[in-house]
């Protein structure tokens, strides 16, 4: 089970307190966008092998939504930061 | 009979009796006792019968890793758990333990003529001979023949079928270094871990005594007793007996269980069954030891056929020798030391026979000075008996070429010693790789992660006397010979290894699963490297590059109790009840669960049937007046400076515009523009938005708005607040709903002109706060009286109490699905199945005409979208107006389809209606609303349903029932 500091309440916490909310930092695309650009944005994500940044919520605390670095061969979640935030640097 | 007690020596209570029955015979052992222990001190040796070919087994091991020996213990309805191993079962007062896959009896076993059958049971029987034929597409033979035999013949203990009367508990744990065995190296551990008084330790121990082989050896005793002894001064180490570390998880997640009470006779009435521990650590600690490994040859399985080391701590510990004429035979020298410690408990010592030229210097020595036979560079041909062992044959070997003939030595017990396998299955657990080591032969640590340590033997740091080896099939012996059994527990054969790699399986984990070796509850403890050896050399590579198969949790088997733990009936699936849910009972509601809540699907009368109570009250609605409990549907408070702002984003409809006081139905689409809630925003202030959704959809829909609200729409003040259960929602429909709530209402002109279809207004009823909205989902003239949900109750009795004075009455969930059904109001979930667009639905009027912009906009101009020949909603009238369509039935547009034509659409709604005197649906069809009027056919079981495309308002398409 992942531990998982939140931004706003500190400290790693069990991953049960949390709920995923898919991949972060998706852009919409400029209007007037694409038909093609479009459905980039609702369908095509990036799902690396290596760093994620994804969105989760601390739905059972908080409430907040937040975004987090999670390293898909580890397991383990590098950084988390406020949405708005730009994305740290972190090896892997 | 074979097995006796020593006069001497062993950790146990020898001056205590506790008496047992095994197969409904009574014997008497010792508290300290394992059931193995307690009935090889009983001379019995025959214990279960194998899993395919029912051969007669006895003990082979002495804890989790035992494959035989494997009883049902009963301690009454429900308490009855199968596949216990008896070396792990503890001895207590009255025990009632029972042998298993036998019929009639253990001694007289009709299934062993599987024995003789046993050319037909290679490996992949059952995919070779149950993959054909088919009769007439069904598998026959399978389902009617060959299942229900093979689930009789083969097969472990059987389930309960009573519910576990048990309770289990569960509880989280923190420490900086968890010890997993203690063993030696998992006491040094411990002790060292917690020398700083700030490091929290636990250790855990499977065993219900700490020290694991030190308990065997008389030697060891002083240092487990100390080690033991300081850990429990010390206030930062907690010590868990009887207690599996079962799984490693990530970020030092770890799952144990412990067992609480099956050990004792008279167990507290609120003590629970087994603790389920999820402890986060640190650090962890494997110090989980070793496993023996068996010799394989033919029948090599008999009762009396042990490991040496099981013999060796049965005899330390316990106080019992396996046998009283004893043959060792080994790769190791560590089998010598069980020999010299069963002969110094008074056991002969016929003979002991290496399977390598030369044994260690120290153990030779040893046993030449105690006069033991010592027999070298040989191999095991096979055993002599029956239900017992009464032999053994073996040869002198040169290289790999027999030197001379088999000679037999005749013994009743024979311990064996193929070498020691590290128990590394927690580190594989954990993400950690194993390398073969080939002086050991054994996988031993290769990268382990950074939070672990392994300690001891598990580490493969191996003292000289447990290294040596025989893998795979002893030479001598070939594919003709009888069963050599290398998974004891499967009853998979060298033979089966071999005919799996001759049939083309190469990959160690196809070998397994055609085999099932390593398959079994004991997951291949004992014979998982012989396995790979004997694949290995038959597909004449190197055991590494054959790898090995992954080891997977749970390292024993875990009870579903100890995983549900409190999470059983209703707090597994909790129930909600509305505050009315008692109104509804005491009025002869036949309830529905819809999600979690309970909904009255209808009040059906003495004598009357749900299906006539239906109609009645569909006919109720429509002529008089309803009284519906309409708590469940979500509701959600948006306040703020931007609410309404916020809302217009959110909403297909314009929410801005919309006045105090007033309310509008409102459609929510998703990014891609397919409709996914409905429900009514009703404007209660300027900054004020009551909104409600569907029962099931408003954790979604909160869970969305909050993630708009918080990072997408950021520059907007507002708040959401969720209160479903703050408020209980009474429907009053009818042609008479006002003149049901006129009288109650105070504070609120209810009159026509004053409160015409969508408004809002609060007030009071009956003295309570009451919102009341002016809506309807039925068609007629209706009031959604939102009272706080504890008035609930009263509220909807007095409404009643009017409407029941006036011809109305209660109605259910399926009236209300119909009556909105003959309007063509849609059920989100029924119409929509997150591919339908509002103007699939003909709801494109709600968008609105000014331009602005919303979720969904963008979504809704993709070409797909807008394309001609979407489905559209439809209704259907079956030509005969007795029959009501099948939901989710196809609909196809020729009477006689040729084979390969697609569905033109589906049915989504269907039901008889009282008003309509007739059977009619809604559905969604192709280019639906250009085909009004048109036949299709309805294939429903056993007939097809020719039906006309109507529009899908049956009823008062002006609507004007809903005003005045
Ligand atoms: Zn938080």
């Amino acid at each position: 089970m992942l531990l998982i500091p939140c931004p706003y309440c500190g400290f790693p916490r069990p991953e049960i307190e949390f709920r995923h909310a898919g991949e972060a930092h998706l852009m919409r695309p400029e209007e007037p966008a694409s038909d093609e650009a479009y459905a980039a944005f609702l369908y095509e994500r990036e799902n690396p092998k290596g760093i994620a940044a994804e969105r989760w919520r601390h739905v059972h605390g908080c409430g907040r939504y937040f975004n987090a670095l999670r390293d898909t061969v580890s397991d383990r979640i590098l950084a988390v930061y406020k949405p708005g935030e730009v994305r740290p640097e972190v090896a892997s | 009979m074979s097995g006796f007690r020593a006069t001497s020596g062993g950790r146990f209570d020898r001056a205590r009796r506790v008496s047992f029955t095994f197969d409904g015979v009574a014997y008497l052992g010792h508290p300290g006792d394992t059931l193995a222990s307690a009935l090889m001190a009983n001379g019995v040796s025959l214990v279960g019968r194998s899993f395919k070919y029912h051969r007669p087994r006895g003990v082979l091991a002495a804890g989790a890793e035992e494959p035989n020996a494997l009883v049902t213990v009963d301690r009454g309805p429900g308490r009855i758990t199968p596949n216990c191993r008896a070396t792990e079962v503890e001895l207590f007062e009255g025990l009632v333990a029972r042998s298993q896959n036998r019929f009639p009896s253990l001694g007289f076993d009709l299934g062993a003529i599987n024995s003789m059958l046993k050319p037909l049971f290679p490996a992949g029987f059952y995919y070779k001979t149950f993959m054909g034929p088919a009769i007439n597409g069904k598998a026959k033979f399978w389902n009617r023949l060959f299942e229900p035999l093979i689930r009789r013949a083969a097969g472990l203990g059987a389930a309960p079928t009573e519910p576990d009367p048990d309770a289990y508990a569960s509880l989280f744990a923190h420490c900086e270094v968890l010890v997993v065995g203690s063993g030696e190296a998992g006491l040094r551990a411990a002790l060292s871990a917690s020398e700083n008084p700030a490091v929290r330790v636990i250790l855990c121990e499977m065993d219900h005594d700490f020290g694991g082989w030190l308990l065997a050896d008389p030697t060891g005793a002083r240092f487990r007793d100390e080690a033991i002894a300081t850990l429990r001064t010390r206030p930062n180490v907690r010590l868990l007996s009887r207690t599996q570390c079962f799984g490693l998880f990530l970020q030092g997640f770890v799952g144990l269980v412990e067992r609480v009470t099956d050990h004792l006779a008279d167990p507290a009435i609120d003590a629970p069954r087994e603790r389920l521990w999820q402890v986060r650590a640190g650090r962890i600690v494997i110090a989980t030891g070793a496993i023996e490994r068996p010799l394989v040859f033919p029948d090599n399985d008999r009762p009396g056929v042990m490991l040496s080391s099981a013999a060796h701590i049965l005899q330390g510990r316990y106080g019992v020798l396996p046998g009283r004429a004893i043959v060792v035979a080994t790769a190791t020298d560590a089998a010598y030391r069980t020999a010299f410690a069963l002969a110094d408990g008074g056991a002969r010592i016929e003979a002991i026979l290496d399977r390598r030229d030369h044994a260690g210097e120290r153990v030779r020595a040893e046993a030449e000075a105690r006069g033991i036979r010592v027999e070298t560079g040989l191999t095991l041909l096979g055993t002599t008996g029956k239900k017992h062992v009464t032999g053994v044959s073996y040869a002198p070997m040169q290289n790999q070429d027999l030197r001379g003939p088999s000679q037999v030595i005749a013994c009743d017990t024979l311990l064996v010693s193929g070498g020691f396998t590290p128990t590394l299955h927690l580190l594989s657990q954990a993400r950690g790789s194993l390398r073969w080591d080939e002086p050991l032969s054994a996988f031993v640590p290769d990268k382990v992660p950074e939070n672990i340590n392994i300690a001891g033997l598990a580490s493969g740091d191996f003292p000289p006397e447990l290294r040596g080896a025989a893998l795979g099939l002893l030479p001598g012996n070939d594919d003709k010979s009888a069963l050599a059994f290398v998974d004891f527990q499967n009853d998979v054969t060298a033979r089966d290894i071999r005919l799996a790699t001759r049939e083309g399986f190469r990959s160690i984990e196809h070998v397994k699963r055609y085999t099932t070796t390593g398959m079994a509850t004991d997951q291949g403890k004992t014979s998982n490297i012989n396995a790979l050896s004997i694949a290995a050399e038959s597909l004449s590579q190197s055991l590494p590059k054959t790898g090995h198969t992954t080891f997977r949790m749970p390292y024993v088997p875990v009870t579903f109790g100890t995983l549900a733990g409190a999470y059983r009936a209703e707090l597994f699936d909790p129930i909600r009840r509305t505050p009315m849910h008692d109104l509804a009972e005491k009025r002869g509601a036949v309830f529905e669960d819809i999600g979690l809540w309970k909904r009255a699907h209808a009040f059906p009368r003495a004598g009357e049937s749900v299906k006539a109570a239906v109609q009645r009250e569909t006919r109720t609605v429509r002529e008089h007046v309803g009284i519906f409990d309409a708590s469940t549907l979500g509701k959600i408070e948006v306040t703020g400076r931007d609410a309404a702002a916020f809302l217009d984003r959110i909403y297909a409809n314009p929410v801005a515009n919309l006045a105090p006081g007033r309310c509008r139905y409102a459609l929510m689409l998703n990014e891609a523009g397919f409709l996914i809630e409905d429900g009514i925003v009703a404007r209660l202030s300027d900054q004020r938005f009551h909104i409600t959704t569907t029962t099931g959809g408003v954790g979604k829909v909160l869970h969305l708005l909050e993630d708009y609200r918080q990072t997408e729409f950021i520059d907007l003040d507002c708040f959401l607040a969720p209160v479903t259960e703050h408020w209980a929602v009474i429907a009053v429909q009818g042609p008479k709903a006002r003149e049901v709530i006129a009288p109650l209402i105070e504070g609120i002109n209810v009159a026509a002109d004053a409160m015409p279809h969508m408004t809002i207004r609060e007030g009071r009823l009956t003295g309570v706060p009451c919102r009341l909205m002016r809506a309807s989902f039925t068609g007629e003239r209706g009031f959604e009286v939102n009272v706080p949900a504890d008035f609930g109750f009263f509220a909807m009795e007095a409404l009643l109490a009017r409407a029941e004075g006036l011809g109305g009455g209660l109605y259910g969930l399926e009236a209300m699905h119909i009556l909105r059904a003959e309007k063509g109001y849609i059920i989100i979930g029924q119409e929509t199945d997150g591919t339908v667009t509002p103007h699939d639905l003909g709801l494109g009027w709600a968008m609105g005409k000014a331009p602005r912009d919303f979720i969904g906009k963008r979504g809704l101009a993709r070409p797909d979208l807008l394309a001609k020949g979407r489905k559209q909603l439809v209704g259907l009238l079956p030509d005969d107006p007795a029959v009501v369509l099948e939901e989710g039935a196809q609909i196809i547009l020729q009477h006689e389809p040729s084979t390969g034509i697609a569905a033109q659409g589906h049915v989504t709604s269907a039901y008889f209606s009282p008003n309509l005197g007739r059977g009619f649906a809604l559905a969604m069809l192709k280019d639906g609303r250009n085909r009004m009027g048109e036949v299709v056919t309805i294939p429903m079981p056993g007939e097809r349903v020719l039906a006309r495309i109507v529009s899908p308002v049956f009823l008062d398409p002006e609507g004007r029932a809903l005003h005045g």
